[in-house]
C-alpha cells in the first residue's frame, strides 16, 4: 500500500455517503455481539465480587465490601499461581519462538520427505488439549510405567523421576509447548520462505556469513510474524485449564484461572471466585495493552 | 443449500428435544464412574422391563467433577437431574436446607446399617438410599509379607504397619511397601489423611471451631505420612487417588495399601489383578488413642426437590438399592460383586460371607462412629469430613497443600502453617470464628 | 544460496528433520500403539512394544461404555454451526472495516451525552435499590447492567475508527474465561439469571447449560474477533479497483459484497472456517464447565477417561486417538491454507 494509510486511497474511490453507512450497520451487529460478550459478565462479575455469596448457603447473602479481596490475596495460593500463570506463558512463548525459528530454518533447507516431514510436525497442533494432557501425564511421563521412566530404568535407575509431581510446571510446560511448537515453526516458515530469493542471492554474493545472514537479514524479516506468534500464544496461555485440570497438577501448581475455577467449583464461593476473576483480568488486560500496542503498530502498515 | 437447511433444522429439533420431554419420562441420572455404577448402567434392562415407560439416561462423571457439577446444580436449582449420587457429607447438610426430596419407596428401610442410614437421614428422615457402603481397611499381599518374614496383625498399629513397609519395600524389584492416595482433594487424600489424623488423636478443630494444624497431633501424622511415603511409597505418590493406587496394587506394585474396603472386589477379581489369590485384608491401624483409622462413607441415589419426575426417580432408587438388585448382581457376575455394606441381610447371607473381604468390611464400617470421630472432644461429625458447606472448600485446598508437601514442593511444616492460615481464614469469613 | 546443496549437505539435514518430525509425532504414534495393546500389556509398553498381541477390543469398549458417537455428532454440531454464525457476523464486520474504514473516531455523541447516558443509568440503578430495599433482585441487576455498560459500551466501540475497532474485538478475546465464567453460568442456568419464574412469563422449563442454544453462541462469540480479523487481513488484499469497476458498472452494494467480493474472498473464508473448526474442536474450559451429555463435544468425553477404576491405558489410548483422529485428518489434508491463515497477514 506504501505510504499512505489505505483509507486516504479508499476514500477517494468508494467514500459515497452510502457507503460508509452501510459500512457502519455492517459493524453494529458483530460490535454489539461483542460488547454484550465483553461488558456484560464482566459488569456481573464486578458486582458478585463484592458480595458475599456461597452458593451451598444462598441464604447468607450480602454484601461483603472489599473482604472477598483481602482473602484472595491473603490465599497462600495466589502468589504461588500468579507467578506460575506468568512462568507458564513466558516460558512456552520463549521456547516456541526460539525453537520454532531453529526448526524454521531447518525446514527451509532443501531435503527428502519434506511434505510428510511438514505433516508431523503440525500433528501435535490439532490434539486435544485434554488428550495431550493425559497422554503426556500417563503414557510419557508416569514415574513407574511410563515411557521416561522406563527409559531411565534401562540406564539403570531405581527411582525414575516423578515428571508432574515433581517437576509440575516444567512438565506442564513441556506439553504445551509441544502443542505450540508447530504452530510457531510453521508460520515461521512460511515467513522464511517468503523471504525472496533474490536478498537470499544477493547475501550469498556479498559473502555474508551464515550468522551475519541470519542476523541481518532473516531476523529483521521474521520480526512481525513472531510478534504474530507471541500474540496468540499469549492469548491462548494466560488461560491455560484443560492442561492443568486434567494433568491434575491443579493444587500442586496451578494458575490464576485454575484458582478461580476451584474457588468456584471447590468452594463454591462465588464473591471470592469472582474476585479472583477480577484479578485475573486486571493481569489480561495489563499483558494486552502491552501486546495490542505492540501489534497495532504491526498491523497498521 | 438445500441440504444445509435440512442439517440445521435437524440440529435445532435435536437440541430442543434436549429441553422439552416426550410423553414418556426420562430420568437423569447423574452418577460416579466407581465400577460398581458402571455395572448398575449395564443392569437397567430388569429395571426398564417391569418399568416400561421410564427411560434412563446416564451422566457418568469423575468423582470430584460429579461433586462439583451436582453441588452448583442444586444449589442454583438448575434442574439438570433428576437422580443424583451423593455422599454421607452432602446429604444431611442438603437434607436440612430441603434440597432433596425425604425417600419413599425403599426396599425394607430397617434392614439398611444403621449407620449408613443414620448418615444419610436429617432429623429421622432418610433422603438418600445407599447403593454401596464402605469403611477404609489394608490390603496387603501375603506372599511378599511371608518373604518379608512378617505376618499380619488382626489389630495393627502405624507401627507395625511401618516396620512390614520397609521390610516389604524392593524399589529394584519395583515393589513398594505401602501404597496411600496422595491426590489432591477432600474425597482423595484428605479423606485419608483425615483417619490417619484421627487414629494419631488429632482433630480439625477445636470445640471453638479453631482449626488445630498447629498441634503436635496433626504434625506427628503428617511427618509419619511423609516418611513413610518418602521411604517405601510409590512414584508419583502426589498424583495418586483411588483409582491410580488400584492399578499401581492391581499390578503387583504394592505390599500394602490402604484404602476403601469396596477395593475388595476388585483386588480380588483374577482378571484385573495379577496377585489375586495372594491379597490378604486387616483392620486400619491405629496408635493407642483409641481411635483406628476408619472412615465411613456411603454412594446414595437421592431426588433433588423442585424435580418433576419425583415417582419415577424414587421407583428407580428403589430398584437399584434393593434386595432384587443384589441378588440379581450374584447371579450374574458372583456374590464378590454385589454392592456392599448397605444391608444388614447381605451380612447374613452365608453366601456372601464367603466373599474374602466381606466379614472385614463389616468389622471396619462397625468400628467407625461418625459422631465421635475423635479422641478429643469436636463440635462436628463426620470422620474423614466435616459435616459443615465450608468443608468442601477447606478441604480441598488442605488437600492440595498437602499433596504439595508429599510431591517435595514444600516442607511438612510449611503445609501446616499454610493450612492453619488458610482454614482460620476461611472459618473467620464464613463467620464460625468470631 | 541454499538451492546448490552438496548431496551429503541435504543427507544430514533429512536425518536431522525426519529425527525432529518423529520426535514430535512420537506422542500421537505410541498413543495409537497403546491403543491397539490389551490392558495389562499398555502397562507394560516401553519392554513389550513388539511382542504382545494387538487387539480392536478397546475401540468397542469404549463406544460401549462413554457413547463416542454422540460426542462426535455433538461435536460436529457446535463445530458446524458456531463457524456459521460466527460467518454471518464476521463477514459484513470484516468487509465494513476493509472497504468501508474510518479514519477518525466519528464519536456520534458528544462528551455531555455520553455522561447523561452514564450519569442515567445510574440513577435507574439507585432508584432500583432504593426501591427494593437495597437488595438486589437479579433481574434488576441485569437491566442496569444493560444500561450501564452495554449500550454506552456498543456505542463507544461502534464509534472508533477502524483499527480502535478491531484492536478492541482482539482485546475481548484477551478476556480471560475465568472472570466470565460465574456469570455465564448463572446466564445459562435454569433459576438463574434468565431462565425462571418472572411473574409475568414463565421461563423456568428452559435452561441453556449443557445445550446446543448455549454452546454454539458461545463458541461462536469465543472465536469471533480471530475470524473477522483473519477476514479482514483476507479482504485487505483484494485489490480496491476491482470493487470500483463493479461500481463503475453499476453493480448495487448487494450485488457488489455477494457477486464480486465473496467469491474472489472464497479462499480466505474457506482458511478461515478452517481454523475456526480446528479451535473450536479443541476448547476445553468452557466445554468442561457447562455441559454434561447432551451437548458435551469430545473435550468432555476424554475428561471422563482422566481418572477411571483401575487400569484404563488402552482404554484412553483408543478414546484419544478416536477423539484426534478426524481433526487430525482436516488439519493434515488442509495445513496449507491453515498455516496461511495463521499468520493473520503478517506474512505477504
Amino acid at each position: 500500500m506504501g505510504g499512505l494509510p489505505r483509507w486516504h486511497i479508499l476514500s477517494g474511490i468508494m467514500a459515497t455517503r452510502q457507503a460508509q453507512v452501510l459500512g457502519r450497520w455492517a459493524l453494529a451487529p458483530a460490535v454489539t455481539v461483542l460488547a454484550a460478550w465483553s461488558f456484560v459478565p464482566l459488569a456481573l462479575t464486578i458486582y458478585f465480587a463484592f458480595l458475599r455469596y456461597n452458593l451451598q448457603d444462598p441464604d447468607n447473602t450480602g454484601w461483603a465490601g472489599f473482604s472477598n479481596f483481602y482473602y484472595f490475596f491473603k490465599d497462600p495460593y495466589f502468589v504461588k499461581d500468579l507467578i506460575n500463570t506468568v512462568l507458564l506463558v513466558a516460558g512456552t512463548i520463549v521456547t516456541t519462538v526460539v525453537g520454532g525459528t531453529l526448526l524454521a530454518l531447518l525446514l527451509d533447507q532443501p531435503f527428502w520427505g519434506r511434505g510428510i516431514v511438514r505433516l508431523l510436525m503440525i500433528s501435535p497442533f490439532f490434539v486435544l488439549p485434554t488428550v495431550s494432557a493425559l497422554v503426556w501425564k500417563n503414557l510419557i511421563m508416569h514415574p513407574v510405567f511410563g515411557l521416561f521412566a522406563g527409559i531411565q530404568r534401562f540406564f539403570g535407575s531405581h527411582e525414575p523421576l516423578d515428571w508432574f509431581g515433581r517437576l509440575p510446571l516444567f512438565s506442564v510446560g513441556i506439553v504445551v509447548s509441544w502443542q505450540w511448537l508447530p504452530y510457531a515453526a510453521l508460520i515461521l516458515l512460511t515467513a522464511l520462505q517468503s523471504l525472496d530469493e533474490e536478498q537470499k542471492d544477493a547475501s550469498a554474493m556479498d559473502g555474508a556469513g551464515p550468522l551475519s545472514y541470519f542476523r541481518y537479514i532473516v531476523l529483521p524479516h521474521l520480526a512481525r510474524p513472531i510478534t504474530v506468534v507471541i500474540l496468540i500464544e499469549t492469548i491462548f496461555l494466560l488461560n491455560t485449564f484443560a492442561e492443568i485440570k486434567v494433568g491434575g497438577i491443579g493444587g500442586i501448581a496451578g494458575n490464576l484461572t485454575y484458582l478461580v475455577f476451584s474457588q468456584l467449583n471447590d468452594a463454591t464461593d462465588v464473591g471470592m471466585a469472582a474476585a479472583g476473576g477480577l484479578v485475573a483480568v486486571v493481569l489480561a488486560n495489563v499483558v494486552s495493552a502491552f501486546l495490542v500496542r505492540l501489534v497495532g503498530k504491526n498491523l497498521e502498515a | 443449500m438445500k441440504l444445509r437447511h435440512t442439517f440445521l433444522t435437524a440440529c435445532a429439533v435435536f437440541a430442543l428435544g434436549g429441553i422439552a420431554q416426550a410423553a414418556d419420562v426420562t430420568l437423569t441420572i447423574a452418577t460416579v464412574n466407581n465400577g460398581d455404577m458402571i455395572r448398575m448402567q449395564k443392569m437397567t434392562d430388569d429395571f426398564t422391563a417391569t418399568n416400561p415407560g421410564i427411560k434412563l439416561n446416564w451422566v457418568t462423571l469423575e468423582e470430584n467433577d460429579l461433586r462439583q457439577k451436582v453441588t452448583k446444580d442444586i444449589s442454583t436449582k438448575g434442574g439438570q437431574y433428576d437422580v443424583l449420587t451423593i455422599g454421607m457429607y452432602e446429604t444431611p447438610i442438603w437434607g436440612k436446607k430441603g434440597w432433596l426430596v425425604p425417600l419413599a419407596g425403599i426396599d425394607d428401610p430397617a434392614d439398611i446399617l444403621p449407620a449408613v442410614a443414620g448418615g444419610l437421614s436429617y432429623d429421622g428422615k432418610l433422603y438418600a438410599a445407599p447403593f454401596y457402603g464402605e469403611s477404609s481397611f489394608v490390603m496387603y499381599r501375603k506372599d511378599l509379607m511371608a518373604k518379608a518374614g512378617l505376618k499380619m496383625s488382626d489389630t495393627p498399629t502405624w507401627d507395625e504397619i511401618i516396620t512390614a513397609a520397609d521390610k516389604m519395600t524392593d524399589r529394584a524389584n519395583g515393589v513398594n511397601g505401602i501404597c496411600l492416595r496422595g491426590k489432591a482433594g477432600w474425597g482423595e487424600n484428605m479423606a485419608f489423611l483425615g483417619t490417619m489424623a484421627n487414629s494419631f488423636g488429632a482433630r480439625w478443630f477445636d470445640e471453638n471451631w479453631h482449626p488445630q494444624f498447629d498441634q503436635p497431633e496433626w504434625k506427628a501424622a503428617i511427618t509419619t505420612y511423609l516418611k513413610v511415603m518418602k521411604d517405601d511409597g510409590p512414584a508419583g505418590a502426589s498424583g495418586n487417588g483411588f483409582s491410580e493406587n488400584l492399578a499401581l496394587f492391581q499390578s503387583g506394585k504394592c505390599g500394602m495399601w490402604a484404602d476403601a474396603t469396596a477395593a475388595g472386589s476388585f483386588v480380588i477379581d483374577p482378571k484385573a489383578s495379577k496377585n489375586a489369590a495372594d491379597v490378604g485384608f486387616t483392620i486400619a491401624p491405629d496408635k493407642g488413642f483409641g481411635k483406628r483409622a476408619n472412615w465411613l462413607w456411603a454412594w446414595a441415589l437421592a431426588v433433588p426437590a423442585g424435580s418433576q419426575k419425583v415417582e419415577a426417580a424414587q421407583k428407580f432408587i428403589g430398584w437399584a438399592t434393593s434386595k432384587h438388585y443384589g441378588e440379581l448382581v450374584a447371579a450374574k457376575e458372583g456374590w464378590a460383586n454385589v454392592p456392599p455394606g448397605t444391608r444388614t441381610s447381605l451380612y447374613n447371607n452365608p453366601e456372601y460371607l464367603k466373599v474374602p473381604f466381606a466379614a472385614m468390611t463389616l468389622a471396619s464400617m462397625n468400628a467407625a462412629d461418625p459422631m465421635h470421630p475423635t479422641a478429643k472432644p469436636v463440635p462436628y461429625t463426620g470422620i474423614q469430613f466435616v459435616a459443615i458447606p465450608e468443608f468442601a472448600g477447606i478441604g480441598t485446598k488442605v488437600g492440595e497443600i498437602f499433596s504439595s508437601a508429599l510431591a517435595g514442593q514444600i516442607t511438612a511444616d510449611e503445609a501446616l502453617a499454610q493450612a492453619q492460615t488458610y482454614t482460620t481464614d476461611a472459618m473467620t469469613k464464613a463467620g464460625y470464628i468470631k | 544460496m541454499a538451492r546448490r546443496q552438496s548431496p551429503r549437505r541435504t543427507l544430514l539435514i533429512t536425518i536431522v528433520a525426519w529425527t525432529i518430525g518423529l520426535l514430535m509425532f512420537f506422542p500421537i504414534f505410541w498413543t495409537a500403539v497403546a491403543a491397539f495393546k490389551s490392558e495389562s500389556d499398555a502397562y507394560s509398553l516401553p519392554q513389550t512394544v513388539l511382542s504382545t498381541p494387538w487387539t480392536f477390543e478397546n475401540f468397542g469398549i469404549v463406544q460401549d461404555r462413554s457413547d463416542y458417537f454422540r460426542y462426535v455428532f455433538n461435536t460436529t454440531v457446535i463445530v458446524v454451526l458456531s463457524t456459521l454464525l460466527g460467518l454471518m457476523f464476521a463477514i459484513p464486520a470484516a468487509w465494513s472495516m476493509a472497504f468501508a474504514p474510518t479514519a477518525q473516531s466519528r464519536s456520534s455523541l458528544s462528551g455531555r451525552q455520553w455522561l447523561a447516558i452514564i450519569f442515567s443509568g445510574l440513577v435507574i440503578c439507585f432508584l432500583g435499590l432504593y426501591f427494593t430495599d437495597w437488595k438486589p433482585s437479579n433481574a434488576l441487576v441485569g437491566f442496569a447492567l444493560l444500561l450501564i455498560f452495554v449500550v454506552p459500551g456498543s456505542l463507544w466501540a461502534w464509534s472508533q475508527n477502524t483499527s480502535g475497532t478491531l484492536l478492541w474485538m482482539l482485546s475481548t478475546k484477551m478476556m480471560p474465561p475465568a472472570g466470565a465464567l460465574i456469570p455465564i453460568y448463572l446466564i445459562f442456568n435454569r433459576n438463574g439469571l434468565v431462565f425462571k419464574d418472572w411473574g409475568w412469563i414463565n421461563l423456568s422449563d428452559y435452561n441453556l447449560i449443557d445445550s446446543f442454544w448455549g454452546m454454539v453462541p458461545l463458541m461462536t462469540l469465543l472465536n469471533l474477533p480471530i475470524i473477522i480479523w483473519m477476514l479482514f487481513t483476507y479482504f485487505k488484499e483484494i485489490p480496491v479497483g476491482i470493487l470500483e469497476a463493479a461500481r463503475m458498472d453499476g453493480a448495487s452494494l448487494w450485488n457488489e459484497l455477494f457477486r464480486v467480493l465473496t467469491p474472489m474472498a472464497l479462499p480466505g473464508i474457506a482458511s478461515t472456517c478452517l481454523l475456526n473448526i480446528i479451535l473450536a474442536w479443541n476448547e476445553a474450559f468452557w466445554s468442561l464447565n457447562l455441559t454434561n451429555k447432551y451437548a458435551a463435544p469430545l473435550s468432555f468425553f476424554i475428561s471422563e477417561y482422566s481418572s477411571p477404576e483401575g487400569q484404563f491405558w488402552a482404554k484412553l489410548s483408543a478414546a484419544s486417538i478416536m477423539a484426534i483422529a478426524p481433526i487430525l485428518v482436516i488439519g493434515w489434508f488442509s495445513q496449507k491454507q491453515l498455516v496461511r491463515g495463521l499468520t493473520f497477514g503478517a506474512v505477504k
